[in-house]
């Protein structure tokens, strides 16, 4: 077998183990998914009235809607970042290296398991939203645009939460950090327009990478302009990803060779 | 490869690694022949994982080379892989998997093959006894059961040559049995056992060969008989009911020419005689009649494992001074209070 059927082999394998855990014990999933479901709810019912006519577009929910499913996306990449860490933390991984395996079959595993995971919580989160009223008007090929950015955000952000998870010390600590992640779409424009932010917290709303991401989804799919935000978006997930890869690769190989 | 099989199965030269300043090991050499089992005994923090961890390709060494399978560990890490299989002190399990879907997943990685792997992983429950259990996660199973299934894994792959990091630590007495018994049967079937242990008796029961580590350095080699000669003959341990006691015999046996090296010891009310033989026996007993005194108890202590351990590892700095295995006091008192 060549070297990279091994390893495609190997990530297969991983992967499968990966989403077993998840079958297994679905606590954690259903978390992920019920978090930005909980705050729809919240922002819609308790302050959308309030919001609503702050914001001043139409329904509240179609505001608001693309924000929660970033955020879908973000807090279903980081669980990943305690499942790394609960792996390295354990005797299996020893277990691992002393086999004739490809070495980063662990990690592409816990990627795509995460991916695979992520995708169908946000789904989910897309579904619920609807449910709540949220009413998108994205053509087949705006939701194909749609699934593709947020595919690429989770492979963006995976590899940022593995890097996290082989620098935690504590599965405890690998579940704290990413929590400042996963609420960064809302110090952006996905509760409000930035416009109506301090001068300071208006700066960093409007640079930091979920704000172009935000506009661009709510573009899709509800049809406000999406400008240059696009390709701002698919470069952030591009820097985001090599990133995270990167620091990953490293740290995995530090832990390699203590 | 269809080469001679290496006739060692691992082979170490000058091996050393440490961490920071702190040497860790510090040139060792040995050779293990396959098909055998040996034993590195050594107290907590003599260097025996680290050992373990290089010959198993988890970690490089810092000077000197090792072969295991023939092949270089540091050269050929993948090659080495494929021949060991490593059981570690710590679990290396998957918890959240059940046993069977563990040993499954060994076999995919293995890349047995869907129906191959599923065979071999009924085969090894049903031979460790975890036929039943095999359906249960991991998190479910007891300290024995986990040993087992752990072995198990390491076994999927059919290995050549397995690494046994203190397999037996914190297992109950009927439990290491059991073990015992499966590492004599692998053996029986050709595989070659690296061993570690802290327990003597372990060593003694399963070793051909036991090298006994100490401060990162070899500091005895040998079979259980060879490192048993080591240090000088058993001896006869007398109690006695108080200090006056203890004193007047004290007194009496030290008059003995026969009898030299008595060790006393006043908290315990002991004085150990060297010496297990009938004549020396005989001496002890006439010294104590004419002392017009009594021991409380009194019993033969033949040499072990424990007396050469200790007599071994007890100086630390000062290794390889096998001459002083005279010198442990504590040590022989503990051999015998076993």
């Amino acid at each position: 077998m060549t070297a990279l059927g091994r390893s495609m082999t190997d990530s297969a394998t991983m992967t499968r183990r990966n989403l077993r855990h998840a079958l297994r014990y679905p606590a954690m999933s259903l978390a992920t998914m019920g978090t930005p479901i909980i705050l729809l709810l919240l922002f819609v019912g308790v302050f959308g009235g309030a919001l609503g006519a702050g914001v001043g577009t139409g329904d509240y929910i179609d505001y608001i809607a693309p924000g929660i499913v970033l955020m879908g996306v973000a807090s279903g990449c980081m669980v990943t970042s305690v499942s790394v860490c609960v792996d390295m933390t354990e005797g299996i991984v020893a277990r691992f290296r002393t086999m004739p395996i490809s070495r980063n079959s662990l990690l592409t595993g816990h990627l795509l398991g995460s991916v695979i995971q992520t995708l169908i919580s946000t789904a989910l989160v897309v579904v619920a939203a609807v449910a709540l009223g949220f009413r998108p008007d994205a053509s087949p090929l705006e939701w194909l645009a749609v699934a593709g950015l947020l595919t690429a955000l989770a492979f963006a952000l995976t590899w940022v939460a593995v890097g996290m998870g082989l620098s935690s010390k504590t599965p405890e600590s690998a579940s704290n950090t990413p929590m400042l992640i996963q609420f960064l779409p809302f110090l952006g424009s996905a509760v409000v327009p930035p416009d109506s932010m301090p001068a300071g917290v208006r700066w960093f709303a409007e640079y930091q990478p979920f704000t172009a991401m935000n506009e661009t989804l709510r573009g899709l799919l509800t049809g406000t302009p999406i400008g240059n935000d696009a390709a701002i978006s698919l470069a952030w997930c591009a820097a985001l990803g090599l990133a995270g890869y990167l620091w990953s690769k490293l740290l995995f190989r530090r832990e390699l060779t203590p | 490869m269809t080469t001679n099989p290496h006739p060692l199965a691992i082979e170490a030269t000058g091996l050393r690694r440490s961490y920071g300043d702190t040497v860790v090991l510090d040139g060792i050499d040995l050779a293990v022949p396959r098909g055998s089992i040996f034993a590195l005994l050594g107290p907590n923090g003599s260097g025996k994982t680290t050992m373990v961890r290089i010959l198993s390709t988890l970690i490089a060494a810092g000077g000197g080379t090792a072969r295991v399978a023939g092949r270089d560990v540091a050269a050929e890490p993948d090659a080495v892989r494929a021949a060991i299989g490593v059981t570690g002190q710590s679990a290396a399990m998957d918890g959240l998997l059940t046993g069977r879907e563990n040993l499954i997943l060994m076999a995919d990685l293995y890349r047995l093959g869907r129906a191959e792997g599923r065979r071999r992983a009924d085969a090894l429950l049903e031979r460790f006894g975890l036929a039943e259990a095999g359906g249960r996660t991991v998190a479910t199973y007891s300290g024995g059961m986990g040993r087992r299934l752990d072995l198990a894994m390491t076994l999927v792959g059919q290995p050549e040559i397995i690494f046994l990091d203190e397999p037996t630590t914190g297992l109950d007495p009927r439990s290491r049995r059991t073990l015992w018994q499966i590492i004599r049967d692998l053996v029986a079937d050709g595989v070659t056992i690296f061993l570690t242990t802290q327990y003597l008796e372990e060593a003694d029961q399963l070793a051909d060969r036991i090298a006994v580590l100490d401060g990162g350095r070899l500091v005895a080699e040998g079979t259980a008989a060879e490192l048993k000669r080591l240090v000088p003959g058993g001896h006869v341990l007398l109690r006695f009911a108080g200090p006056a006691e203890l004193d007047a015999a004290a007194r009496a046996l030290g008059a003995e020419r026969s009898l030299h090296e008595i060790r006393r010891d006043d908290e315990a009310l002991t004085l150990q005689v060297p010496g297990t033989g009938t004549r020396s026996l005989r001496a002890v007993l006439d010294a104590l009649e004419r002392a017009g005194t009594e021991a409380a108890e009194l019993s033969v202590h033949t040499p072990d494992l424990d007396d050469v351990f200790l007599a071994l590892t007890e100086t630390t700095g000062t290794t390889g001074t096998t001459g002083t295995a005279g010198t442990a006091r504590n040590g022989s008192g503990k051999a015998a209070a076993r």
